[in-house]
Order: C-alpha cells, then structure tokens, then sequence
C-alpha cells in the first residue's frame, strides 16, 4: 500500500476562539478504507468537513498529488471526493430521483441514466419511492439515499460522517456491508468517522483513533480491534 | 348580478397582477426563505424602465422584454454587491437590507421619473371581449390573467426540466449539500434573483398598463402589500400557489368586501390580512406550500 491518495498534513481548525484540531496528520491509500475513531466532540466532523473544505484549515490537504488545501466545496468535489455528511444531508424537499440527479450535478455525460439505475438495483426501496420526497423516507432509507447521492458524483474518495448515527443496529451492518461491496467491487476508496468502533474496525483496512483533537493512535484495523487499551478506551469493553 | 360579474371580472385582473408579483417573492422566497420587500420598487422600476425604452422609440414588447432583461442585470448586480457579503442564514440584517433598497429603488424612480403620473403603453387590445348586460370582461384582463399563466408555465418548465432550475431547488433545499455536490451558490441565488426581478417587471409593465392605471413611482406600494398576501397565502413557496393566493385576494378586494357592509372600503388591505389569518391559522402552509414534513 503505497499509493496514497489523500494526505493530511498538520491540519488545525478553530470555531470561533476555540481550536478543535491541533494539527493531525493522516493518510488516505488507494482502494482502502480507512476509518478514523473518536468520542463525541473529539473533532471527527471537523476533520472530515476541513477535507471538503466546508471550513477553513490551516495546513495541507493533497488529493492525488495535488494540494486542495484552498479549493471550495464545489470545486474539491469535480476532484473526485464526495461527502455524506452527519444527517444525512439529503434534499428534502426534492423527490428521491431529483436528489440522485442534483448528485450528478457535475457531470455531463450519457451514463447518468444508467448510473440512478444502478441506485435503484442496489436499493430497491428506492426506486419504489423515487417520486416521494427525500423528507419522507426512514432514516435507514435516507442513509441510502445520501450514499447514492454521493456516489452519482462518481467520486474516487468517498467521506462518510457517521453513517451509523440514529440508526437500527440490523440498518446499520446492512449499509456497512454495502460499503464492503462497493470498495471490492468498485475500487471506491472510502474515509469513514465513526463511533461505532466495533463495526467500523470489523471492515475497515486501517484506523485512526481520534482524542481531544490530536490523532491518538494509528494502525492496522486488524491490531486495533485486537488491541486492550483501545478497547477499553473506545469500544466500550 | 351585472354587478357580481363585473366584480368577479374586477377580481380577475387584479389577481393576475397580485400573482406575477407574487410569483417573484415566491422564487425569492423559494431560494433564501426571505420576503425582499424591495421586490415591489424592483418591479416598477424595471416597469419605468421598459417606459423609458418604449418612449425612446423600441416597439412595446421589445420595450417589455429589454426591460426585464435590464432589471434581471440589476437584480444579479445588487446581490453580487450587497446581498451576498451577508450570511444567507441570518435573516433580520437581510430583511432590513431589503427594506433599504425599497427606499432607495422609489427615490432613485423619483428623481429620474418624478412623481408625476405617465401614461404606460397599451400592451393588449383595448375594449371588451365580453358583455354581459352590464357587465364587461375586457381583453385587458383576459391578456393580464393569460400572461400570468404563461409566466407560471414557463418557470414551471424552467425550474423542474433544466439543470440550472434543479441546482436552484437544490440550493433552497439544503444549502450545504448543494456546495457538496458541485453547485455554485452564489451564483444560484444571483440567478434566482435575476430571474424574480425579471419576473417582477413583467407582472410590473401588465400592472401598470392597466388601462385606468398611470404609472408613478409609488405605484406598487399598494399592490406589494396584496402581493405579500397573495403569497403567504399561496404558500410562500408555491409557484401555482401564488397565482391562487392572488386570485383569492383580488376576489376578496373586488367581491367579499363590496358585499359585507361592515367592511368599509378603507379596510379592504387589513381585510385581505385577516383572511390571511384565517387560512393561515388552518392550514400553515397555505394553499400549496410544502408542508414540513421531515421524519429524522
């Protein structure tokens, strides 16, 4: 694992007077999935939103060799990362179908079509509701929706800020599961904040454990699932 | 009963111009969740505007077009330079941005066109296009209530068939899924007010070439505030709604109030507000508002 496709260099951010993040660094590979672990409030979402730039940062963000540090939410999207953000964010106003097309916004080729089928075949329900408006679905549905919202951008790093939140655990493996599928079978590469640590390490390649803004610890999922302190630390054991 | 029809035709006419406005507030509203009160003045400047290109010789529907393209400049302008330095969530500094440009958008008509009232051309043809007994539904308000469908139809297709309609759905939808997704904001928003000050005019021009009506720089002080109501009535977001909201208040204006005597015609604006009220306190959302539905 080599190729590293995103890089995060000593990145700080502050709300207000407060600093949340005190310059972390971390790294993304081709093909992975990464997860980055933390409490309430350790600054997970921070992190996550600093890499779409939904925030100001100091440091260096470098996506494929190119320093997006200073680029605007729409313009670091037309690079190749996609954000779910916490909530969902869908539309909900729109119907299930127009949100899958607003996804498609940046682009302009003939495969859109063919890609919101890919959606309905994937999720089903979605199809059954795509003239309902996103408001209306079940959070489980609306997580599935805000996931193939982000993938219609066809993204090549795909943020996801706990997916897992508010949702039934059967839901929640569910929608993990489908992560799995999609990085096997897609090559997507995928950076997910999660607290749900247990179900997060079970299918992620490396981890990050996040605290008081300040990367903690760092390794191979397989050795964190394993590893005492962490688990009496973050996953509740 | 000549009298009843006449009213109703009365009602019609009205309505149709309440709605155009309207249907500008709507598309503001629709972006940003704000009232821009200044919408109005907008209005009847670009109204003053396709005037001044009509007086200086262009044929009166080119005159009319120009001047909504004129005012859609402007409207794109004054948000670039005014309404985009201000955080689109914080609505009160917003408001009073837009109460600020309605004093200055009816000075600046003041001291160009004076408050003098002109005559406005004829858009449509003179006359009636129907007689019952005493009663006349002119082509006047055939043509107002005919234009008003086109415009709605028009912005129909325009914000649910193009990519640039569903970017400003998505804009007023989820602001911050919007950037995600690629979508410009800034942009969107100019081109929402661009378009409800285009929009604006259009119903403006119709308005003032309302054959017993001269235009003057106070001329839509009266009609901004039935416009108001007609959109919260429609629902505040509803493009359809709008024109059902204006209709309902020029019915209200020409109709309810000619025939409860306890209604003095002085009353005939808070009348319009208490029906407000009332519909409101039923059905929040209005007419045809999006209601909030939002299972989390």
């Amino acid at each position: 694992m080599t190729n590293v496709l995103l890089k995060a260099e000593n990145l700080t951010a502050t709300y207000g007077q407060v600093e949340i993040l005190h310059g972390i660094s971390f790294e993304v590979y081709g093909n992975e999935i990464a997860v980055i672990l933390g409490a309430n409030g350790a600054g997970k979402t921070t992190t996550i939103r600093a890499l779409s730039g939904m925030i100001d940062t100091t440091g260096t963000i470098t996506f494929n060799k190119e320093d997006i540090s200073q680029l605007e939410p729409d313009s670091i999207v037309r690079k190749g990362v996609a954000h779910v953000p916490q909530g969902r964010g869908t539309f909900p106003e729109l119907t299930v179908e127009d949100n899958l097309r607003v996804g498609a916004f940046i682009r302009s080729d003939k495969e859109v079509e063919s890609d919101i089928q890919n959606c309905y075949d994937t999720y089903p329900v979605l199809f059954e509701r795509r003239s309902q408006s996103a408001g209306s679905l079940s959070g489980g549905e609306q997580q599935m929706l805000a996931v193939s919202r982000a993938l219609m951008s066809r993204p090549e790093l795909l943020l996801l800020d706990e997916p897992s939140l508010g949702l039934a655990p059967q839901i929640v493996e569910a929608l993990f599961e489908r992560f799995l599928i999609m990085n096997k079978d897609h090559g997507t590469t995928m950076l997910i904040v999660e607290q749900n640590a247990q179900i997060a390490l079970g299918m992620a390649d490396r981890g990050y454990v996040l605290e008081a803004g300040e990367i903690a610890v760092e390794g191979q999922a397989s050795s964190l699932i394993n590893d005492e302190a962490i688990i009496r630390a973050y996953l509740g054991g | 009963m000549d009298l009843f029809l006449q009213r109703l035709f009365d009602g019609l006419t009205n309505g149709s111009a309440y709605a155009l406005i309207a249907v500008a507030l709507v598309l503001i509203f629709k972006a940003t969740t704000l009232i821009n009160f200044a919408q109005g003045e907008q209005a009847m400047l670009g109204a003053f505007i396709v005037l001044q290109l009509w007086n200086w010789g262009l044929p009166m529907w080119i005159a009319v077009i120009t001047g909504m393209l004129i005012s859609g400049l402007l409207a794109g302008g004054l948000e670039r330079a005014i309404i985009r330095r201000f955080d689109p969530a914080d609505h009160l500094p917003l408001v009073i941005i837009t109460l600020g440009l309605f004093l200055v958008l009816n000075a600046v008509a003041a001291i160009i066109w004076r408050y003098d009232p002109l005559a406005f051309p004829q858009l449509f043809p003179h006359g009636s296009a129907l007689t019952i007994g005493n009663a006349r539904l002119s082509w006047y308000s055939i043509f107002a209530f005919g234009s008003c469908i086109l415009v709605l139809l028009l912005l129909h297709v325009l914000l649910n068939k193009t990519k640039i309609g569903l970017s400003f759905r998505a804009v007023s939808s989820n602001l911050e899924s919007s950037r995600l997704c690629g979508i410009k904001v800034g942009p969107t928003l100019q081109f929402g007010w661009a378009l409800a000050a285009a929009a604006g005019t259009f119903g403006a021009s119709i308005y003032a070439a309302n054959p017993v009506l001269q235009i003057e720089p106070s001329i839509m002080l009266r009609a901004l505030i039935f416009s108001i109501t007609a959109a919260a009535l429609g629902g505040l977001d509803s493009l359809w709604g709008a024109l059902l909201g204006g209709l309902t208040i020029g019915f209200i204006q020409s109709v309810l109030v000619q025939y409860i005597p306890f209604i003095p015609n002085e009353m005939t604006l808070a009348a319009t507000v208490a029906v407000l009220l009332i519909v409101l306190t039923f059905r929040p959302s209005g007419f045809l508002g999006t209601k909030a539905v939002e299972r989390v």
